[in-house]
């Protein structure tokens, strides 16, 4: 008896050992699976490339589960929370060039021009842009110098990262160039900013132009030469374009003419690459227009898949959300339409005469040309650009027709040639020569012949805002092009519906800016809100 | 003097006849049911003379006089004096004791004679539970326990309650309290099952203890800032087999509908409001989709339990089948269950071995619970069916599904398998009696699948839905407390201390397997397996020290780790102090007529709170899934390259310990050799660091929100709970009771400078990314910021006009202001129990007021655009559009406080009446048939159809039914 109770104490004090020696060690738990520790991850080599992949997914994607789950912009909608269909949305909705019937929140304000603080696609908007230059900043400081040298990391791995990150910093680029645009001032992080909570400064539309200009300058070395990247990785001619975005608005931006700044990067696109314009128009917008010849035009597109890239942003929404009426869904490669964009008489107008013209994509039977309702979709014609078709007419992969392949051109050769046109217009430099060529050039492709060819007196700013038009409708230019020529606002120019009037009325200049959403500045006083709201 | 004569008489009667016999006396002892009782004690008083009952409840006691007084005494039984009168055969009955079942109280790492207990602890045991057709504890202490609100989430069979204790002390870390069962803490994770309580069958539950304030609750430390409720299953009792079978068949129906246009309304206001091409898809039927998707419903539950003992082994085992319909068409929960214990005594007492395992087996066929919004919301002028017999639908991506149709088509099912047990050995040292080591190892195992899909037909428009899906996942919870007690009574000053020293280790694991499904296209999607978890760990001890029996102190220390935060915030110390007071053992108490028992308590304690997501503090990356891959470049023969991409996920590496200080002051007291009995209760919580998940300044951080340790939050309340036998003879007994909380809440601070910051909480459907409720500094959490409505002379809201409360000149933001708040400020629950020979009745009613609720389905789907939203498809909305004719649609009008509505209410939770039978049928059974209901009445004036909505925010309830139970339960 005795010796079993020895056996007993033993057992427990024993037992009470082992368990408190080997416990502690398990508060440091860690996920497996999808969910790895920092440390985990960067042991892949692949790992680099993977995060350089989510950020430039950070334009298609609207979380880590296709089409929607685990998402990345939290308190909102996933779905409404979609970098490229919300800046669609900005860029178009409020043009001549499109009206939604749906009654999705506050999004008719968009088209009216009443939009507000509260704005929930603009909050989504707003948040998203940020979320996109926090992952871009983490990227650069998981990539210093210091960092790979901690990791071992060095050869070929080294000097990819180096390419890596410039283009994290073009992307960062980018979405900066798009506050500046959208929404003026913000804050201003980058890689050397702190990740941890703290209220950043505001920074002006000046500091934040600054500093787009003096990244694009810095990264540029280090972006690879144009057309040598992957598809759908950017290259020194996307840095180019973007420059010139920047300088060609810097009149509207900064107040500063920048004309021949942009002249001299517009022409770098077009000189000093070998982009070419794809020989027919429409295939630019197909499913498979990654392949079919189109991304020889696409210095940088958003890449979108039906199978493996699937969101109800981007290209999905361009493709579903024009379609209803007595419109054909199966033409379009979709299951069904989500009846809602359509365009208006003012759009509509540019094409007058233009029958022949490819770009001209109008679709009438069933709709009317002028809009009573806003709600109904077959008031105003529809568009049928963006499908979901190969060029034999065949759908794209995903067989239930819900998730298109279509990719989305950021910018192509064909903005940059308009570009071109502009700048030699407002006097930033270049040729009359080459200017009424590149717009040929355009034109012949969109006609087949020279029928539709202009001459030098053709050639004036109007011309070029409604070439534009033609040419650029629904790729989300038009917003910033009309504030360039003075037209979104005011009553220079109208469109039916502008101003929440049938026929259209002027709208307040401060609209030519969104406002920082109420909930940015409620989480940080220090935003300013711009003038007006 | 009469008497005194009378009593001398006797005495010299009886003198020489107990001097002269000394005789024996045989007998058996029975309980209240005829069953026989072993092992009960049989002393002659004041005396050693005395023997137990052998195993057929025979005693025989020799050395007998007339006169002397026998004491018949039995764990769990009424002690029975009876005065030995020359009998040679004695039948003895004990009535069970229900007062002293529940004299013993869990403290957690011990028991506590309740008389002596020093933190705010409410145990409610069988008698007190809610009776009819619970299929889990939560339901059966609902509106019993002062201070405790439970409700429900809904009408489906065996749904989960959300259940707060003294309010919640966390904006965003979780405020659900810890549960232990058979001293196994438990998770909340549930795959595949509906109510984690579920798979503990109620008929086995012996007892459910409430632990509310910080001195009875920090011995949980880590887990316990929400209170813990600790539930105990029956145990075997020594002697012969026992065989119980209780069973019952329910009936449920839908009390409420939500009301909607019907067929004709609906066709005059789009015919009134609606376009052309609006008016032309308008149908003839008038259909009555909520009535099409709902039906009355039946369910059954069996158990049989066994239970015994032989020599020092103790066992009881039990089954039970349960199969409960939804009023939801297809609805059901199937569940069987087992559960065995078994507690063995071994060598003279020292070691005592007790074994718990339950385990469940629970499936589930969910119907599709999207029918319910959709019969709302869709068009009651169209048939269920086309003309071709196929369903009718619009066939438009974005309009709603014909609801009958997704009941018929849609298939969801839940299969979980749970097993729970713990083996707690407890050896009381052999040369050193006053000390036990104790061992509790434990685990809780839980295996779950969810699958379903969608039939369908050739002509299927939705060809984006499953066809298949399927996914399961697995946690493992693990638990090990290793611990020392002390225990010495100090009998000469009526005194004793009580040592508890050791250590807890639990683990959990949650492994989800991953999962596949397949579209109507052919679509696959895969999702990939993962395995996370954490890991708790503590230190505790604790000092239990009576003095004189008038004053006990406890005092306890407990340190904890988490995983969850990094090393450097891992670890904190919670104690905690409580003292009692005994004023019944005083001089000035000791002799009253009128107060039988009174004990006043004074504690306070800091609890911790860690339950936030599984690792906040940790900087890890997500992989995407196979659908959200990104393309980079080609491969050498032209195809796409996908990558899966990785995302930074937030974290923050300096979170540490949310605290919650309580302060608690309680009274009990007993009037009237109690009586009446009860208890008043005054807390005050107040916690700091409060772990919130709050919006990231833009542009910091990895998302746009995080988990911060920011500001601080108070609540009060005072609990009041009472009990009073009225009447209590041969025939009667009729005993009433009730218990009302006072509760308060405050936000006291959040980010510091910042006095207006705040934290929009409570997202609504309708609109993009609105938020009702807001968390705000000198608020109440969650209170409801709105907008204020304008009304017209009638009364009536105007479409789309709010006032202008900063004068400003124009709507927006700084024109909300706060506006109630769905928290109730007194909630309370009173019930009744009657006996009347072989009759029972009871009832018990619960209610709170000033409570509000946000009345979403109102604000979605009362205004026009729920109609009217496209050309392609109808809606259809609630009545009130007739009056209010909403039309606007900017996010103003969803956030109006004219749909912040009084959710107060009174609600007869139950009443049954109940026959006990002896000898039913003929045989030596004992049986009971009743007849109970629940939810028969409800009081309120809320718009919407329930009241009782969890958070406030009412959305697309599962309609609590009506329901009738015929129970049998029978003892053999």
């Amino acid at each position: 008896m005795k010796n079993f109770k020895f056996k007993l104490v033993s057992f427990f004090s024993l037992l009470t050992l082992f368990f408190l020696y080997s416990c502690t060690d398990e508060l440091n738990t860690k996920p497996e699976g999808t969910e790895q520790t920092a440390d985990e991850l960067y042991a892949n080599p692949e790992s680099y490339k993977q995060f350089l992949a989510k950020l430039y997914a950070g334009l298609a994607t609207t979380g880590q589960q296709g089409p929607a789950g685990q998402g990345d912009v939290a308190g909102i909608d996933e779905g409404f929370s979609s970098y490229l269909r919300n800046y669609w949305n900005f860029q178009e909705l409020t043009t001549d060039e499109a009206i939604i019937a749906w009654n999705d929140a506050t999004i008719k304000d968009f088209h009216w021009h009443t939009w507000t603080v509260t704005d929930g696609f603009i909050k989504a908007t707003f948040y998203r842009l940020a979320y996109q230059v926090n992952n871009c900043n983490e990227f650069l400081r998981q990539t210093t110098d210091e960092k790979l040298d901690s990791r071992g990391v060095s050869g070929a791995l080294r000097d990819d990262i180096k390419t890596f990150r410039a283009e994290a910093r073009f992307l960062r680029a980018l979405s900066y160039w798009h506050i500046v645009d959208l929404f003026g001032g913000a804050s201003l992080t980058t890689e050397d900013s702190q990740s941890e909570f703290n209220l950043p400064e505001y920074a002006s539309r000046q500091e934040l132009f600054d500093f787009v200009e003096k990244e694009l300058n810095e990264m540029e070395a280090d972006l690879k030469a144009p057309n040598t990247n992957e598809q759908f990785r950017v290259d020194k001619a996307a840095a180019w374009m973007l420059k010139a975005k920047l300088f060609m608005n810097a009149q509207v931006y900064v107040g500063t003419d920048r004309m021949a700044d942009a002249y001299t990067s517009i022409n770098k696109v077009i000189t000093e690459t070998s982009y070419y314009l794809h020989g027919n128009y429409p295939q630019l917008f197909l499913a498979d227009n990654n392949s079919n010849g189109a991304q020889n035009e696409f210095i940088y597109a958003i890449a979108f898949d039906g199978t493996y890239t699937k969101t109800f942003g981007g290209t999905t929404y361009l493709t579903h959300a024009p379609v209803g009426g007595s419109m054909n869904a199966a033409a379009f490669g979709i299951n069904g339409g989500w009846a809602g964009i359509r365009t208006t008489s003012s759009f509509v107008s540019k094409f007058n005469g233009m029958n022949s013209d490819a770009r001209n994509q109008i679709f009438t039977a069933g709709q009317t040309l002028e809009i009573n309702d806003v709600g109904s979709f077959t008031d105003g014609y529809a568009i049928a650009k963006w499908k979901n078709v190969d060029i034999n007419g065949n759908q794209g992969s995903d067989a239930s027709g819900d998730f298109v392949d279509t990719d989305y051109p950021v910018f192509r050769l064909a903005d940059a040639y308009l570009m071109y046109a502009e700048c030699f217009l407002r006097g930033g430099g270049g040729t009359e020569g080459n200017a009424v060529g590149y717009i040929n050039d355009l034109r012949e492709r969109a006609n087949g012949n020279s029928s539709g060819n202009i001459t030098a007196g053709d050639l004036t700013l109007n011309f070029i805002l409604d070439e534009r038009a033609r040419e650029l409708h629904w790729e989300g230019h038009r917003r910033t092009d009309l504030i360039r020529f003075g037209k979104f606002t005011g009553s220079s120019y109208i469109w039916p519906w502008k101003g929440n009037v049938i026929n259209g009325a002027p709208t307040p200049t401060y609209r030519n800016l969104f406002p920082i959403p109420q909930d940015a500045i409620s989480v940080n006083p220090k935003l300013i809100q711009n003038p007006g709201y | 003097m009469k008497t005194i004569q009378k009593k001398l008489l006797f005495i010299l009667f009886i003198l020489p006849l107990s001097l002269l016999a000394q005789s024996s006396l045989k007998g058996t002892v029975l309980d209240n049911l005829g069953q026989t009782l072993p092992g009960v004690n049989v002393l002659v008083k004041g005396t050693q003379n005395g023997v137990a009952t052998d195993f057929d409840g025979n005693f025989t006691i020799n050395n007998l006089k007339k006169g002397d007084v026998l004491v018949f005494t039995y764990v769990g039984f009424t002690t029975k004096e009876l005065v030995y009168n020359n009998q040679t055969e004695l039948n003895v009955t004990l009535t069970e004791d229900a007062q002293q079942l529940s004299d013993i109280i869990l403290i957690g790492y011990g028991t506590v004679k309740k008389s002596d207990a020093t933190g705010s602890v409410t145990t409610v045991t069988t008698k007190d539970f809610v009776k009819g057709p619970v299929v889990a504890a939560d339901q059966m202490i609902q509106g019993k326990v002062a201070g405790v609100q439970i409700s429900s989430g809904g009408g489906a069979p065996g749904e989960g309650s959300q259940i707060r204790i003294r309010q919640g002390s966390s904006l965003n870390a979780s405020n659900d309290p810890l549960f232990v069962i058979d001293g196994v803490p438990v998770g909340a994770d549930n795959t595949g099952g509906r109510n984690p309580l579920a798979t503990i069958n109620q008929n086995d539950i012996e007892s459910v203890t409430v632990l509310k304030d910080a001195s009875a609750t920090a011995i949980y430390g880590s887990r316990a800032s929400n209170g813990v409720i600790i539930i105990t299953t029956k145990k075997g009792q020594s002697g012969e087999l026992k065989v119980n079978y209780s069973g019952n068949v329910s009936y449920s129906s839908i009390a409420k509908q939500v009301s909607v246009l019907s067929g004709d309304q609906l066709r005059e206001y789009v015919n009134t409001f609606g376009n052309s091409n609006q008016q032309g898809l308008l149908g003839s039927a008038s259909t009555d989709w909520q009535k099409e998707i709902y039906r009355d419903a039946i369910g059954t539950d069996h158990n049989i339990s066994l239970s015994g003992g032989v020599d020092n082994i103790t066992y009881r085992a039990s089954i039970g089948l349960t199969d409960m319909n939804g009023i939801l068409k297809e609805d059901n929960f199937n569940r069987a269950t087992t559960s065995a214990s078994l507690v063995g005594n071994f060598f003279d007492n020292h070691l005592k071995i007790d074994v718990n395992n339950k385990t469940s087996v629970i499936k589930n066929n969910y119907s599709e619970r999207g029918a319910i919004g959709a019969a709302i919301a869709f068009d009651p002028t169209q048939s269920i069916y086309n003309e071709d017999g196929t369903y009718f639908e619009w066939n438009q991506q974005l309009a709603s599904r014909n609801p009958y149709a997704l009941i018929n088509q849609s298939h969801n099912y839940g299969n979980n398998f749970r097993s729970l047990g713990n083996i707690q050995t407890e050896y009381k040292l052999h040369f050193f009696p006053d000390l036990k080591a104790i061992a509790n190892l434990g685990y809780d195992y839980t295996s779950g699948k969810s699958y379903g899909g969608y039939g369908y037909d050739s002509n299927y428009f939705y060809t984006n839905a499953n066809a298949f899906y399927e996914n399961s996942k697995d946690s493992r919870n693990r638990l090990m407390d290793l611990y020392l007690n002390y225990k010495k009574d100090i009998s000469s000053i009526n005194s004793s201390v009580e040592l508890t020293a050791g250590y807890n280790y639990q683990n959990f694991d949650y492994i989800f397997n991953g999962g596949n499904s397949v579209t109507i296209a052919g679509t696959e999607s895969l999702s990939l397996p993962t395995k996370t978890g954490y890991n708790l760990q503590s230190y505790f001890a604790r000092g239990i020290f009576n003095f004189y029996d008038k004053y006990i102190l406890t005092a306890t220390i407990r340190r904890d780790g988490t995983s969850r935060f990094a090393p450097a915030y891992r670890w904190s110390n919670f104690p905690s102090a409580a003292l009692a007071w005994k004023l019944d053992k005083e001089k000035f108490l000791v002799d009253s007529k009128i107060i039988s028992s009174m004990k006043m308590r004074f504690g306070w304690g800091i609890t911790g709170q860690q339950d936030v997501t599984l690792y906040p503090s940790l900087p890890t990356y997500l992989s995407s899934d196979p659908q959200a891959q990104y393309q980079l470049g080609v491969d050498v023969n032209g195809e796409p390259v996908y990558y899966t991409t990785v995302r930074p996920q937030q974290y923050n590496p300096n979170l540490k310990w949310e605290e919650t200080e309580t302060k608690n002051i309680g009274l009990d007291f007993g009037f009237f050799n109690d009586r009446l009995t009860g208890s008043i209760d005054l807390y005050e919580k107040k916690t700091k660091d409060l772990l919130a998940y709050i919006p990231n300044p833009p542009f910091v951080g990895f998302s746009n929100y995080d988990n911060y340790n920011i500001g601080n939050l108070k609540n009060q309340g005072i609990e009041i709970a009472a009990e009073v036998v009225a009447v209590k003879n041969d025939d009667w007994n009729i005993s009433v009771g009730g218990n009302i909380t006072l509760q308060n809440s405050k936000i006291t601070g959040l980010v510091n400078g910042a006095p207006n910051f705040g934290i929009a909480a409570g997202g609504i459907s309708g609109g993009i990314g609105n938020s009702i409720q807001r968390q705000q500094v000198g608020y109440f959490p969650n209170a409801f910021f709105v907008y204020e409505q304008a009304y017209d002379a009638q009364g009536n809201p105007i479409d789309g006009v709010f006032i202008d409360r900063n004068k400003d000149g124009s709507i927006d933001e700084n024109d909300q202001y706060f506006y109630k708040k769905p928290q109730a400020d007194v909630f309370y629950g009173f019930y009744t129990n009657v006996s009347y020979k072989n009759f029972d009745f009871a009832m018990s009613w619960r209610g709170s007021w000033g409570n509000y609720n946000y009345n979403n389905i109102a604000s979605n789907l009362g205004w026009s655009n729920q109609v009217l939203i496209r050309d392609t498809d109808l809606g259809n909305a609630t009545t009130e559009i007739l009056d209010t004719n909403f039309n606007y649609a900017g996010s103003e009008r969803y956030l109006s406080d004219y749909y912040i509505q009084d959710a107060s209410f009174v609600r007869m939770d139950n009443i049954t009446i109940a026959y006990n039978f002896k000898n039913f049928l003929g045989t030596k059974a004992n049986a009971r048939l009743s007849l109970a209901g629940q939810n028969l009445i409800l009081i309120t004036n809320y718009k919407g159809i329930d009241p009782e909505i969890n958070g406030g925010i009412d959305n697309t309830i599962y309609p609590r039914p009506e329901m009738y139970t015929l129970g049998l339960n029978v003892n053999f």
